[in-house]
């Protein structure tokens, strides 16, 4: 089922770093319980009788995300992760991070992957200075860090180029304005093995050329790097490696042309 | 596989946990050992603090009076306790008036200080599985901060809590400094309740509906706006020494005793400071313990 390939071109890091793996996963699956969604009336007599019928986990719903993915990743490999909505790309990206347990196989990393994202972290009542803050400490870094990076990340987001908006609080920022310092947050890190899930497609067309531009940059000094897109064209630039992964499973894994060419063919693009 | 992996040629055959080894990768997502847990927690220190202080900011940030309510919120609690206990219930045997009603106010305080950490803890790990599944930390950062919240939500009251004192003739003298044991001590008591609460919470988040009423039996069973042994009067003492034994109680015993002139060491139960530090280190070790156990299973389904 997987047609398995190992790209023999390195088009980001140099040869000689080649060939170090830096994630391996073996036989991975992910299944997520779900509680109370077994039968569709979410009525309280439903319920009910779920918890009164003992037995091996009624009334909790598997959805089996990923299904026998095995692969190897190199250093200096930027590798694309494409599917249809729902494939498990996203589910894959947290296994490796090891934020979400696996069910049966195994993930080794080298370090400690990181997933780009921190819009979790960040408090929507509290100004743009103390989520920049917060995010940094959140992503694990120090406070001196956090300090020294502080007029980077404001820079970099653009936030202030229209007034001093990085003082008001979060909720009256644009959409457009708070995914950029969401992004500009995350990418003041450096990660040996980094994530990104579909972070490319926030910003104006300026701003995601430069985020464009910081992924490379992070691409340098990662790594490995691992993107999930629906932007082929994101995909093409930045990545040399793809999988494609389909209903949890690994459909095809190789280099980004003959990969994303068959996709296209899928999908009847 | 079906194809066979172009690695270099000393690489071929190995299987994957091999190859794993043999580059000295690690699984992913494993729980660290309890010293390496403590380490890593104690390194993210400054995001704790961070994260509690951006919560209890973040509360009254839409309020047009915003961080004025950390203060007057407990102000107007303890005057609905007093209308209720004090006017109309006459809840005060066995006290006089300026003991009474700074008796009541600590009591209020000291035991919201246990209750709020121990609804924040239920909601501490299934109220932030975005956070959870999407960054790396210790997961006991969030009880743990979620505890250190409501410890400077405590320290809000206290204000409040000093100008009543005042107001009812109990002046700060040296014993006013045994607060800061009991703070400590009823700090590490409550952390370790949410943590057991955080790890119960994450399995079963039908808790946070349940707590309310277990919380609220906890508080009138306390005593915090009555005397124990003055209401049990008519009962066998064993009941009165079990509710007087019990953390809340000796927490909120051990702070009316720091505070207030007229509330002596005859209303403590015997050996209270020995007590108030078992009960904080068996559930500081041992709720820490406990949570950590389960560290690599938080965030699933």
């Amino acid at each position: 089922m997987a047609d398995e390939k190992t790209p023999d071109l390195d088009k980001g890091g140099d040869a000689s770093k080649a060939h170090i793996p830096t994630v391996i996963a073996d036989e991975l699956h992910i299944v997520y319980r779900v509680n109370g969604a077994k039968t569709g009336k979410g009525s309280a007599t439903s319920a009910l009788s779920r918890i009164l019928r003992r037995g091996e986990e009624r009334g909790v719903r598997k959805v089996h995300a990923v299904r026998g993915v095995s692969f190897t990743a190199y250093r200096g490999e930027a590798i694309g992760l494409i599917g249809s909505n729902g494939s498990g790309k996203s589910t894959l990206l947290r296994a490796i991070a090891g934020l979400l347990p696996a069910e049966k196989g195994k993930v080794y990393t080298d370090g400690q992957p990181s997933l780009l994202g921190v819009n979790a972290a960040l408090m929507n009542d509290l100004t743009g200075e103390r989520n920049v803050i917060l995010g940094g400490l959140a992503m694990g870094m120090s406070r001196e860090q956090v300090k020294a990076r502080y007029q980077e990340i404001v820079d970099f987001s653009g936030i202030n180029e229209k007034g001093d908006f990085i003082t008001l609080p979060m909720r009256t920022y644009s959409s457009g304005m708070a995914a950029r310092l969401r992004f500009s947050i995350a990418a003041a890190k450096d990660h040996d093995v980094l994530m990104i899930d579909e972070a490319l497609a926030t910003g104006d067309r300026k701003f995601q050329k430069r985020s464009e531009a910081r992924i490379r940059e992070l691409r340098k000094e990662a790594g490995t790097v691992f993107l999930v897109s629906h932007n082929n064209k994101s995909i093409r630039d930045t990545c040399d490696r793809v999988l494609w992964l389909e209903r949890g499973e690994l459909r095809m894994d190789g280099p980004t042309d003959e990969v994303i060419k068959e996709y296209e063919k899928f999908t009847g693009k | 596989m079906t194809a066979s992996p172009s690695t270099p040629p000393p690489d071929d055959g190995l299987s994957r946990a091999e190859l794993a080894a043999k580059y000295g990768l690690t699984v992913s997502g494993a729980r660290p050992g309890l010293f390496e847990y403590v380490r890593q927690l104690w390194g993210r220190r400054h995001f704790i603090l961070a994260f509690s202080q951006a919560k209890l900011t973040a509360q009254y940030s839409q309020a047009k009076l915003g961080q004025l309510w950390q203060v007057a919120t407990p102000l107007l609690n303890a005057l609905v306790y007093f209308l209720i206990f004090g006017l109309i219930l006459e809840a005060d045997r066995g006290f006089e008036r300026e003991v009474y009603i700074p008796f009541l106010v600590t009591g209020v305080f000291v035991f919201t200080f246990t209750q709020s950490s121990v609804m924040a803890g239920v909601r501490a790990i299934s109220g932030n599985l975005g956070l959870v599944r999407a960054l790396h930390f210790p997961r006991a950062s969030l009880p743990v901060s979620f505890s250190l919240q409501q410890l400077q939500q405590l320290l809000f009251s206290m204000i409040v809590l000093f100008l009543i004192t005042i107001g009812f003739g109990s002046y700060p003298r040296l014993s006013w400094l045994l607060i800061v044991p009991v703070l400590v001590l009823q700090f590490l008591f409550n952390t370790g309740l949410a943590m057991i609460m955080a790890r119960l919470g994450s399995k079963t988040p039908d808790l946070a509906q349940l707590m309310p009423f277990v919380m609220r039996t906890w508080m009138y069973a306390s005593g915090v706006m009555f005397s124990i042994p003055v209401m049990l009067e008519d009962h066998p003492d064993w009941i009165a020494d079990i509710l007087q034994w019990n953390p809340a109680a000796i927490y909120m015993d051990l702070m009316r005793f720091a505070l207030i002139d007229g509330y002596g060491s005859e209303n403590l139960p015997p050996h209270v400071w020995a007590v108030a530090g078992g009960w904080a280190v068996l559930l500081a070790v041992g709720g820490f313990v406990y949570f950590w156990k389960a560290e690599e299973r938080y965030g699933r389904g």
